[in-house]
């Protein structure tokens, strides 16, 4: 047994007439519901604001940004947990976010 | 996650656009709609994880409503908004007040009003109000509008894309207190949302029962209004509650058409039937009978008679005549005419029939022969009755109406 932070990358940009975003909000709510009735869920996680800080440098210089290109922008997180990583990219298979354009990064959590 | 509202971004949509249209003025309708395409893409990004919020519809107007404000403070000194706000969007002391008192709910309903009369703008083409209506007040794509009416796409985004110039070429929305003009434009109003419910009505596709909805939710909006209630509003409510109240029996399970007399009347929505006989009972004030009256009055009889057989076709007859005075269309001298084939006999059907003035705009509409035929079936001619029949298969507009016609001269040959 093990835990993943399942990245969203891009996706959802605001295309789409209304209808179709309700249905991309309705098919992400029940994919982590289903998610969740199988007890993968650790931590539901949230979705992030495009807008914010970087903070870099020794200087630390504050920026606007990131501005990364939109198909690469981190739009939200999920803490998962299942046997193996073989498995939480399976169950990654059925993120909506496939449907427009996005993708979804499985980074297992390190062990202590 | 609570069962969420159906199709509460689109009609949100269609809400706020209105209301933003008030605020930005009309020529600024695009700046409204990208308002409102931005606080839905936030909803979407915001609520997929743990769905929407316990008042969704108040989550999307602070979101609009905000937005909205940011959008008047940065860009008031470059652009200019609605001209009858003028200057109380100039100073932050009248900015937020205005901004609150047009999103309260009663306003926006007005602003709803405005927008639906606005979109019936008498230089506009009746299919382009239509559009214009679904696009904006209902939040319809074109792509979906295109499905909804089995055209195409392109011809759709054309249509609305230049009809919206029409729109912004007056500066703000249509002002319902302006008595002389409001008659005049309310009676387009109901021919479009008419048309909208009709082309739901015999549409074929699954968006069908949808336009139907829209149509009667727009019209719901008429009769909230002290100046659109009037008795034609009344009488067109009446009509599509008893029209809609028999969607339920004319498909039936195997997805095949049912003509109205051989309807399963067990499952018509009763609740639909009543209300539509008390709104008739209502629209019956005032000294003009319109045809919405008329045709309300005849779904009435029909809602009224509990077999097909107990079904009063003198009534009916006589209420068609009575229309056929105040609306002379072929179509509407067909339907009177397969009523008297009901009451007098299928001989004095098909004379009728027969004596159709301006019969040749029948041309391609399949229920002629389709009458033809079933009066000359009842006559004992079966030969005439297949050959009619499969004119009318020939000319069938969608699958429904071809299996409908197939099936028809299939029962004749066997």
């Amino acid at each position: 047994m093990g835990d993943f932070l399942f990245i969203y990358r891009g996706g959802d940009n605001g295309a789409g007439t209304p209808e179709q975003m309700q249905k991309r909000m309705q098919s992400w709510t029940s994919w982590l519901k289903g998610l969740g009735e199988k007890g993968h869920i650790k931590d539901l996680g949230n979705p992030l604001d495009p807008a914010g800080k970087v903070v870099k440098g020794s200087a630390k210089t504050v920026t606007d940004g990131p501005f990364a290109e939109a198909k690469d922008l981190v739009g939200g997180y999920t803490l998962v947990q299942t046997k193996d990583l073989a498995h939480a990219a399976e169950l990654a298979k059925g993120c909506p976010i496939f449907d427009a354009g996005g993708s979804v990064e499985v980074r297992p959590i390190m062990k202590m | 996650m609570e069962v969420f509202p159906e199709h509460l971004f689109r009609r949100e949509a269609g809400r706020l656009v209105a209301a933003l249209t008030r605020l930005f003025g009309m020529h600024n309708l695009a700046l409204a709609e990208d308002v409102v395409q931005d606080a839905l893409c936030r909803a979407l990004e915001v609520w997929k994880f743990r769905g929407p919020p316990d008042d969704p519809e108040a989550w999307l107007l602070t979101a609009a409503k905000n937005r909205a404000l940011d959008v008047l403070r940065r860009e008031r000194t470059a652009n200019t908004f609605a001209p009858e706000l003028g200057r109380l969007l100039d100073s932050e002391w009248t900015l937020k007040p205005v901004v609150e008192e047009l999103f309260h709910p009663l306003s926006i309903k007005d602003d709803q009003l405005r927008m639906m009369f606005s979109c019936c703008h008498p230089r506009l083409p009746e299919e382009a109000q239509v559009a214009l209506v679904l696009n904006i007040l209902c939040g319809f794509g074109s792509g979906e509008i295109a499905a909804a009416f089995l055209s195409g796409k392109a011809a759709v985004e054309k249509r609305i894309a230049r009809a919206k110039k029409v729109l912004a070429g007056s500066a703000k929305l249509f002002e319902l207190n302006d008595v002389d003009d409001f008659a005049a434009r309310l009676a387009a109003v109901h021919r479009a949302i008419y048309l909208l419910f009709n082309e739901g009505y015999h549409g074929s596709s699954a968006v069908r029962v949808e336009l139907c909805e829209e149509a009667m939710r727009l019209a719901a909006l008429l009769l909230d209004h002290p100046l659109a209630k009037t008795p034609a509003t009344l009488a067109l409510c009446a009509l599509f509650c008893l029209h809609a109240a028999r969607l339920p029996a004319r498909v039936d399970a195997q997805g095949n058409l049912n003509a109205l007399l051989d309807q399963d009347r067990s499952r018509w929505n009763g609740k639909l039937v009543s209300e539509g006989l008390r709104l008739l009972d209502l629209s019956a004030t005032g000294t003009e009978a319109s045809p919405y009256h008329l045709e309300a009055a005849i779904a009435a009889v029909h809602a009224n008679a509990s077999k097909a057989e107990d079904t009063n076709w003198g009534e009916i007859v006589a209420l068609y005549d009575l229309l056929l005075r105040l609306n002379p269309s072929p179509v509407i001298a067909l339907n009177r005419a397969i009523a008297v084939g009901q009451h007098e006999g299928p001989v004095r059907g098909l004379e009728e029939l027969n004596a159709i003035r301006d019969r040749e705009r029948l041309a391609f509409y399949p229920f002629y022969p389709a009458a033809l035929a079933e009066l000359e079936l009842r006559t004992g001619d079966a030969a005439k009755a297949r050959e009619h029949f499969q004119i009318a298969l020939n000319l069938a507009r969608n699958p429904l109406e071809q299996r409908f016609f197939e099936q028809r001269a299939q029962s004749v040959r066997s």
